[in-house]
């Protein structure tokens, strides 16, 4: 059971210290003060894929777009039971949307005669929810998107569950080769112990550019996007709470007289 | 521009809000409105979709009894290549996520995710969605194209009024081969806990701003005092500190209590659409930019670790 697994180094903004500043272009955030992750669902398929490994053989193959400081979740995920990593980088890749991005890791991900491709299901910094499913379509196999449970059922069958609204599970039966978009809280992802950081820090990360692609520039970036985020803006704010102003001992008293008034407490 | 295409979602003998809320989004774009309908003896459906919508295309078909991603992809590309609509929506659902960009990817067509608004410009659609966990927006525009497909996010409008009459036509169903990559096989429902929080009268809901499962205790503590249940964000369940079943939000709960304190919750909208139907609101996050403060009708912007055990006390001795 070889499987790869995609991975996107996110900022932080699980943070509340974190703010988010569009930058001087208005087409980016400033980035300047904010902390690096592995996107949230990224890091449960990442541990899905281990535990498919570990359950039935194989190998993981991490695979990531982003500039080096990516190597970060990358080594991350080899420390933790990946084998082997794939990070691609081009300035040309810049400003690519779901479909574009997909058609990239389609590249990477063609060649490597895998059984399962995961992806987290959203990504916490753009929430696309896409990116996985059109992957599954570049590259031509049968998907499912917000994957909670795999089994595998057979040699070439899987058994998913898809969390849709309400929590409600949508069982349904897959053929291998497919890609299975992750949901959170899927597993309980583990921490890398040191001697796996310790080996993953000598383990290559092979880099690929526009060239290894064997993309055109037509093909990726803005260039080769349908879609294109051209202006961030500040959402107009509706009317706000109105603000218990003062220290905690302060506004806790307000609150808690607001609420014995409406006879909620 | 070309018609619009929606495609009504339903699951499990209903029809799903969505479809009327995106029927009414495409009605004020000032083209035809065709509600798309797959689905296996769900007349009555097709009957809602027609009073939203200037016609209805129905494909009444076994293969549609169970939602299938590949059936629906199959079936649609086939429409499009026929109708050449102007622009399909489809909600960025449990079901849409599962098929709209792939579709977008088959037909080579613009595509763009959980958008929160369209509007016409120069002939061509403009969307905005949310960045950041809806602390930016973003406006997205579209390379020229023959049809744009747009996956439109649930409860983004609220549904009209519908009002209109299109006419049904059945349509056979273009899929002719049986689907064999993925089958459906059933539906499993959340499971029930000890606590049915969509009956609670008093909510104190905990997000990730808890930071901690060892924190929890002061949470317990205020809900224990206030005498409320005690709900979560989805970041607490995953992290397992509080059960499945005390999740609010899309993928959990719709709740309705006369009380919702929602504690170190930012306010994603996947969160905030299960507690909208909430009497009162009261936000405590140290976050002043947080989306729950546009939600709320008191907010607290201070740290949680002195605020709610300042509030439990308090409570505590007014209830004596």
């Amino acid at each position: 059971m070889n499987v790869v697994v995609c991975v996107k180094q996110v900022p932080d903004t699980s943070d509340p210290d974190t703010e988010v500043h569009i930058d001087s272009s208005g087409r980016d955030v400033d980035r300047s003060k904010f902390s690096f992750v592995i996107n949230d669902a990224d890091n449960y398929a990442v541990e899905e894929a281990i535990l498919l490994k570990e359950k039935h053989g194989g190998e993981v193959t991490v695979v990531n777009i982003g500039p080096e400081t990516a190597n970060q979740v990358i080594r991350m995920a080899l420390a933790k039971g990946g084998d082997s990593a794939i990070r691609l980088e081009d300035e040309k890749f810049e400003f690519s949307d779901a479909v574009a991005t997909a058609r990239l890791l389609a590249a990477a991900v063609k060649d490597l005669g895998c059984d399962i491709v995961m992806t987290g299901c959203m990504a916490s910094d753009d929430g696309y929810t896409a990116v996985g499913v059109a992957l599954a379509q570049v590259l031509g196999l049968p998907h499912a998107a917000m994957v909670k449970s795999v089994e595998v059922v057979e040699e070439g069958k899987l058994k998913v569950a898809r969390e849709i609204e309400g929590g409600l599970m949508e069982m349904i039966e897959i053929q291998t080769p497919c890609v299975l978009t992750i949901q959170t809280g899927i597993n309980e992802p583990r921490y890398a112990s040191f001697k796996g950081i310790r080996a993953a820090s000598k383990k290559e990360i092979k880099l690929m550019d526009l060239a290894a692609t064997g993309l055109s520039e037509n093909e990726v970036g803005e260039a080769g996007s349908k879609s294109v985020m051209a202006q961030y803006s500040m959402p107009e704010i509706g009317e706000l709470a109105e603000i218990l102003e003062g220290d905690a001992a302060e506004t806790s008293v307000k609150l808690a007289g607001i609420l014995k008034d409406k006879g909620l407490v | 521009m070309s018609d619009i295409f929606v495609l009504a979602e339903h699951r499990q003998g209903e029809l799903r809000e969505v479809t009327l809320e995106m029927l009414t989004m495409a009605g004020q774009l000032g083209s035809p409105v065709t509600a798309v309908l797959f689905g296996s003896g769900v007349n009555d459906f097709a009957d809602k979709c027609a009073s939203f919508a200037d016609k209805v295309i129905y494909v009444d078909d076994p293969m549609f009894e169970n939602y299938n991603s590949a059936a629906y992809q199959a079936a649609l590309v086939e429409l499009i290549k026929a109708e050449k609509p102007g622009l399909v929506l489809i909600g960025n659902t449990g079901q849409g996520v599962d098929f709209a960009p792939s579709l977008a990817v088959e037909l080579d067509l613009p595509f763009c995710s959980d958008i929160v608004s369209i509007s016409m410009e120069g002939g061509k659609p403009v969307a905005t969605r949310q960045y950041y966990g809806g602390k930016i927006n973003g406006r997205i525009e579209f390379k020229d194209a023959d049809t744009y497909i747009i996956a439109v996010r649930e409860a983004a409008m609220p549904a009209g009024d519908g009002g209109k009459s299109g006419e049904i036509v059945k349509t056979d169903n273009p899929v002719t081969t049986e689907i064999t990559v993925k089958r459906f096989l059933e539906y499993v429902e959340a499971a029930v806990g000890e606590v049915d929080i969509t009956q609670s009268a008093v909510l104190v809901a905990v997000g990730r701003g808890i930071r901690e499962d060892k924190n929890m205790p002061i949470m317990e503590e205020l809900a224990k005092a206030m005498g409320a249940d005690l709900a979560a964000s989805r970041a607490v369940v995953d992290a397992g500190w509080l059960p499945q079943d005390r999740q609010v939000g899309i993928s959990g709960k719709s709740v309705k209590p006369k009380l919702y304190l929602a504690v170190g919750i930012s306010g994603a909208f996947q969160h905030v659409t299960g507690m909208k139907g909430a009497d009162l609101v009261v936000a405590i996050n140290k976050d002043p930019d947080a989306p729950i403060f546009q939600y709320a009708d008191y907010g607290i912007v201070d740290d949680l670790f002195k605020v709610v055990p300042a509030l439990t006390e308090k409570i505590k001795e007014m209830k004596g």
